[in-house]
């Protein structure tokens, strides 16, 4: 994401511009767009003009129009974000207050203004918002690789793509691989068919280019991780191999790039173990999963150690947390987006503020997970929000009703 | 009529004395026997003709000496001919002619006056109408008549008429009727001709009626008599309330349609009954001009003795109908299919006969095929009839050695498969040349010792890798027992597939290495993995196979450490001491497998071979009266004739061939084709038996392993969320999870920890805990992504990065 104009004021109120390069662009903007603010983009919107003689004319107009957002809707599969609101500026083909649905689109600019309302409405550009345009724009533009991951077991196998903030399940395929029997070899045809399923099924979301020409370009092409408990992995690699030796040459382009690691089941969760593995590390060095994903298992791993050290859930953080526990000397508050992406204005303002409190008061570290990546999703699983202390803290017992938040 | 009778009967005495003048004797005397025969019939049958010797014989030259097929040539010939001469002359005189040929009349107004057809069609079933038309068949025609004639010998009152010899003979009566519709037509308007015509020939009949009322009044007397008395009762109370006005007539012209009814014998039952019916029509009808009421006489004077036109009219109309209806829709008679099938048989080489059956088999060929076409579907349902077996009786009945199932669990490279390959190969359960052929694959590519294992490796992958992948089943009997081998994979990567196995299994043995060093890293691996899994998946006797003995030279210390050790994990695990075995043994060599060692070193056993604890194994219960559960194992292609099959192993209940079954999750039903119980063909199958299931009508995207088989009428259910009560073997938190049940695999996820619990009581001991720790027993909620088929009580297995972390019991 480009950022084109930033007026941000100190008391957190401002507009800024930006334009979406990447598809991941648009899951930032989702981050960042909330309810209440007031979003500037170009929009298509179809006009229908009634003549004095009742006839009518439809036609559709290219306008820029500025509406306050009322709803948003992400699509993670094909990165489309469609902010609903109402128009609050007045053009020649559109009244104030009609409701209209704008569609961000890649290189095209957009303005959103946050505004701090004098009563309290309105967060404005709080530390949070600060730090996710920060993420968004990613300073000096040097964008990470992103690697596509396959994730296996005989008969199922899922497709995705690890980007910086985001994991997205591009497919899964499931074909029901014939088991071992006496005297068949049906096992074999079937796992040699389910191999070429999701080699297909890889290439076409890969849109990687398999005609013969495409050997001598030079694209720059992902690294493909294959994993898989058991030989399934390597067996998929070898039949790669054996494709590319034979029918499609253009294969031998991807081949370098190829990983096989081991994974513990067929399952998307087990994309953590993968991306742990030296390997990988090497490939995807710094990435920001990597990190996030060795913060997780450092956390369970301190949970099981010291149990008292370690805690997760909204109200025994909040209770560490005043207590001191995640303060300077190792407190680490871990928090998943997901909890700021709340519609609930005092539900935001709750967790901004027990951020800044931990980062600026008690000095400890806060990270901040993407829920769309599989280390943030098992932290969703903890309540979305964990922290490991810096003393162990005895916990209290919380009353069953208190804790269904 | 009776003026016919006589004189027939005076011909024919005469005829009779003087017929033998042929030159060849015996056949001349054959075809006298015919001729004599065709006169009689002639005279004896309905309408009595007479006709002439040499007549007769020509018919009967032209009809190879058939006699029912003369007689109906001839009868027809002779009626027509009468009819013609009839009409030529005088009105009475043509009434008494047209009076015998009155009967084929019916058969070519139906292809003249279809609506009639439609008529007597719509009222065919009416209650009023009902009587039997095999009745009215019966009285028709069946002694009489053959069933198709030639040259126009049809019976035309028979129902049996081909179409072709319908039309002929329709055509004729046409010329017959111009001619005697011809004088009294002016009688009626103009406009109404088909009704004239009938009405017409109604006037004639009820004027031969008269007559035969004069001529034989014995019979008009017996016949009310003999006619059942119901009809005659409902037709009197019918008649009053349609009208009132011709009220006093109607028992008098019932009383003279009666006897000729019973001079016809034709059509009684239909006449009579359509009576009421039809009267309306006759109503609407004008009544006969002065011109026609003088020409044909008598009809006008005596109203109240005589039937009037109008009656005798409807009567006739009746009898039409009534004859239309036992005609062409005379369904008890045989249906067309067979006529021409009849007429195949009965006249070979004619070739009107042929004609009449090329066009019916072409109809009928294009009958089938329109009637294939709407059959055609893109899935042909096939339907399987099941015997109704009561399974559970059959199976007690049925005296069968005791079947068990036992898992073959241990840790990675203990000689699971070669111990149980050893193990068939000395049962003789696989023949030695296999054996062989193993042995040198196995030795070609370097891996000599892998040969035994090989017997149960027959994976490609398995045999290059030398290490078991996924579960193999394989069986053997005893004298008391047929056991099933489920030889699970040993690797970690594989537990999935050994809990599958596991699943399947009524006890286990445990394959340790006793091979320094072998046996202690197994201990911390998956020999202690899968000796909980087996444990919790409700696996109570555990025979412990102390393996590969020879590499240790039959050490006795070592094997008193290694069943020291194990005996006290496993009691920990919660195996009873009393269902503990060990026996050591030597899957390479078949040391105390089958037979006992004659090692020297080995003489301080003296326990049981492994065979013999096998044995020593108490059966196990299967729920046979529970509703049928069966987890897939594997969906495959059988055959040519058995597309798709599936095996595993029935939980619980019965199922049978011809069974309606339903898979979850996809809620699809089955037909079971048929179905084979280890190996064997078989009509029924219980629980606890390994079975093949041929299925039909379901698509296999339906099916996968790890599906659950079901009965439609106890469904198991589906669900996205379950609470457990289960075994810590790692710490819990909430987290993702991979859930295992049998083959059943699927990814969820921990999402509340609801208490600890206390091991004995179950009581809670900690609500709501942060974490769960080792050993500990727990009730945890688990959330799935997909909906699963899964009800309590059942066993499952909990696995998280490729460890086992929890087994319990689904709540």
């Amino acid at each position: 994401m480009r950022l084109i104009k930033n007026k941000i004021e100190l008391n957190g109120s401002g507009t800024v511009t930006l334009c979406p390069e990447e598809p991941e662009d648009m899951w930032h903007a989702y981050n960042l767009i909330r309810p209440g603010d007031l979003l500037r983009a170009s929009a298509i919107r179809r006009v229908t003009t009634t003549q004095e003689t009742g006839s009518t004319a439809s036609a559709r107009v290219h306008l820029t129009l500025e509406i306050r957002v009322k709803s948003l809707d992400f699509d993670p599969q094909l990165s489309q974000l469609h902010v609903g609101g109402q128009i609050v500026n007045e053009t020649q083909h559109t009244k104030v207050g009609q409701h209209h649905t704008l569609d961000l689109e890649l290189n095209r600019n957009f303005t959103l203004e946050k505004e701090v309302g004098s009563d309290g409405e309105g967060v404005g550009w709080d530390s949070i918002a600060v730090q996710m345009l920060k993420d968004a724009v990613d300073e000096g533009g040097k964008r990470r690789a992103e690697a596509v991951a396959v994730v296996m077991q005989e008969g199922l196998a899922h497709i995705c793509f690890i980007g910086q903030f985001q994991t997205i399940l591009k497919q899964k395929v499931e074909m029901s691989v014939p088991r071992k029997r006496q005297g068949g070899s049906d096992h074999d045809k079937g796992l040699s068919k389910f191999y070429q399923v999701t080699l297909d099924t890889l290439l076409r979301q890969m849109e990687f280019n398999t005609s013969a020409t495409s050997l001598a370009s030079n694209d720059p092409v992902r690294p493909v991780l294959l994993a898989s408990p058991g030989f399934v992995a390597a067996g998929f690699l070898k039949h790669i191999q054996s494709v590319a030796a034979t029918s499609m040459p253009a294969l031998k382009r991807l081949l370098p790039s190829i990983v096989v690691v081991h994974s513990a089941s067929g399952y998307l969760h087990s994309l953590a173990e993968v991306l742990q593995s030296p390997s990988v590390k090497t490939i995807l060095a710094d990435t920001k999963y990597a990190r996030e994903t060795k913060l997780m298992d450092d956390f369970l791993e301190q949970l099981r150690k010291e149990t008292n050290r370690a805690t997760y859930g909204p109200r025994e953080v909040e209770a560490a947390v005043d207590q001191g526990a995640v303060g300077r000397g190792g407190g680490v508050l871990i928090i998943s987006n997901r909890l700021f992406r709340s519609q609930d204005v005092a539900e935001r303002k709750r967790w901004v503020s027990l951020v800044d409190r931990v980062r600026d008061v008690e000095g400890g570290e806060v990270r901040v997970l993407s829920s769309d990546h599989e280390s943030g999703r098992r932290l969703d699983g903890l309540g979305g929000i964990a922290a490991l202390l810096t003393f162990p803290v005895v916990e209290e017992d919380f009353d069953s009703d208190e804790e269904q938040s | 009529m009776s003026r016919h009778r006589v004189k027939a009967v005076a011909y024919d005495d005469d005829d009779f004395d003087d017929g033998y003048d042929s030159p060849d004797p015996e056949e001349q005397e054959f075809v006298q026997q015919c001729t004599a025969e065709v006169l009689t019939q002639l005279r004896t049958g309905e309408p009595s003709v007479t006709a002439t010797r040499d007549e007769v014989q020509e018919a009967l030259w032209h009809y190879y000496n058939d006699v029912e097929k003369s007689v109906n040539y001839l009868r027809n010939k002779i009626v027509k001919e009468m009819k013609k001469k009839g009409s030529a002359s005088a009105p009475a005189a043509k009434v008494k002619g047209s009076a015998v040929p009155a009967y084929p009349i019916p058969l070519d107004l139906a292809p003249r006056e279809p609506p009639h057809f439609c008529a007597a069609d719509f009222f065919r079933d009416s209650p009023w109408l009902n009587v039997p038309a095999h009745r009215k068949a019966n009285i028709l025609i069946e002694p009489l008549y053959p069933r198709l004639g030639l040259l126009g010998g049809a019976p035309e009152s028979s129902g049996k008429v081909s179409k072709l010899a319908a039309l002929a003979a329709a055509r004729k009566k046409k010329e017959g009727d111009k001619a005697s519709t011809a004088a009294p037509a002016q009688r009626a308007e103009a406009d109404k001709r088909q009704t004239l015509s009938t009405e017409q020939k109604g006037t004639s009949l009820s004027l031969r009626e008269r007559l035969a009322g004069n001529g034989k009044p014995q019979k008009t007397e017996s016949a009310p008599s003999s006619r059942p008395l119901g009809k005659l009762s409902r037709l009197g109370s019918h008649s009053p309330q349609k009208k009132p006005s011709p009220e006093p007539i109607k028992p008098n012209g019932i009383s003279q349609v009666k006897p000729t009814d019973t001079l016809n014998k034709n059509a009684v039952g239909p006449m009579i009954n359509d009576e009421g019916k039809k009267e309306p029509t006759v109503n609407i009808r004008a009544s006969p001009s002065t011109f026609a009421s003088t020409i044909v006489g008598d009809v006008t004077r005596p109203k109240m003795t005589e039937p009037s036109p109008l009656y005798s009219n409807s009567l006739d109309l009746m009898k039409i109908y009534g004859q239309d209806l036992t005609e062409p829709f005379d369904f008890t008679g045989p249906s067309p299919d067979d006529v021409v099938l009849n007429a195949q048989n009965s006249a070979k080489g004619f070739k009107s006969k042929q004609s009449a059956l090329k066009t019916t088999s072409d109809k009928k060929n294009q009958g089938d095929l329109a009637s294939g076409m709407n059959n055609l579907s893109v899935a042909e349902k096939v339907t399987v009839k099941s015997k109704n077996l009561d399974v559970v009786s059959e199976y007690q009945r049925s005296n069968r050695k005791n079947a068990m199932n036992f898992a073959v669990v241990g840790h990675v490279d203990a000689g699971k498969s070669t111990l149980m390959g050893r193990l068939l190969a000395d049962l003789k359960a696989v023949d030695q040349r296999t054996l062989e052929k193993y042995r040198r694959e196995a030795e070609k590519i370097g891996k000599g010792s892998f040969a035994l294992a090989w017997v149960l490796d027959q994976g490609s992958e398995e045999r290059a890798r030398g290490v078991t992948i996924d579960i193999a089943t394989n069986k053997f009997e005893t004298e008391k027992t047929v056991f099933t081998i489920v030889d699970a994979p040993g690797h970690r990567d594989f537990v999935p597939n050994m809990i599958a196995g596991a699943s399947q299994a009524d006890f286990a043995v445990l394959v340790i290495d006793s091979g320094t060093g072998n046996f202690e890293s197994g201990l911390k691996g998956q020999t202690k993995e899968h000796a909980l899994l087996v444990r919790s998946m409700g696996v109570q006797r555990i025979i412990v196979a102390v393996n590969k003995m020879d590499s240790v030279q039959w050490n006795k210390d070592r094997y008193e450490e290694i069943e020291q050790q194990v005996s006290s994990f496993l009691t920990t695990a919660g195996f009873q001491a009393k269902n503990i075995a060990f026996v050591p043994c030597s899957g390479i060599s078949g040391d105390n497998v089958t037979r006992r060692s004659e090692d020297p070193n080995v003489s301080w056993y003296t326990g049981r071979t492994l065979i013999e604890e096998l044995e020593a194994t108490e059966p196990y219960a299967h729920a046979l009266d529970k509703p049928l559960r069966m987890t897939i194992g594997d969906v495959f292609r059988g055959s040519v004739q058995n597309p798709l099959s599936i095996s595993g192993r029935i939980d619980a209940g019965s199922l049978q061939v011809g069974d309606q079954i339903l898979t979850m999750p996809s809620g699809e039903t089955a037909t079971i084709r048929s179905l084979e119980v280890d190996g064997e063909p078989s009509d029924w199958a219980v629980g606890g038996q390994n079975v093949v299931l041929n299925l039909a009508n379901i698509d296999p995207i339906y099916l996968r392993s790890g599906d659950v088989i079901c009965r439609a009428s106890a469904p198991i259910s589906n669900i996205t969320s379950f609470t457990a009560k289960v075994l810590a073997f790692e710490h819990l938190m909430p987290s993702m999870v991979d859930i295992h049940r049998g083959r059943l695999h699927v990814a969820g996820r921990i999402s509340r920890l609801v208490a600890t619990l206390d091991k004995g009581s179950g009581a809670a001991i900690k609500k709501k805990p942060k974490i769960i720790a080792p050993g500990t027993v727990a009730r945890i909620v688990v959330d799935m992504d997909h909906a699963v088929p899964l009800e309590a009580p059942t066993r499952i297995v909990l696995r998280a990065g490729g460890e086992t972390v929890a087994a319990g019991l689904l709540e």
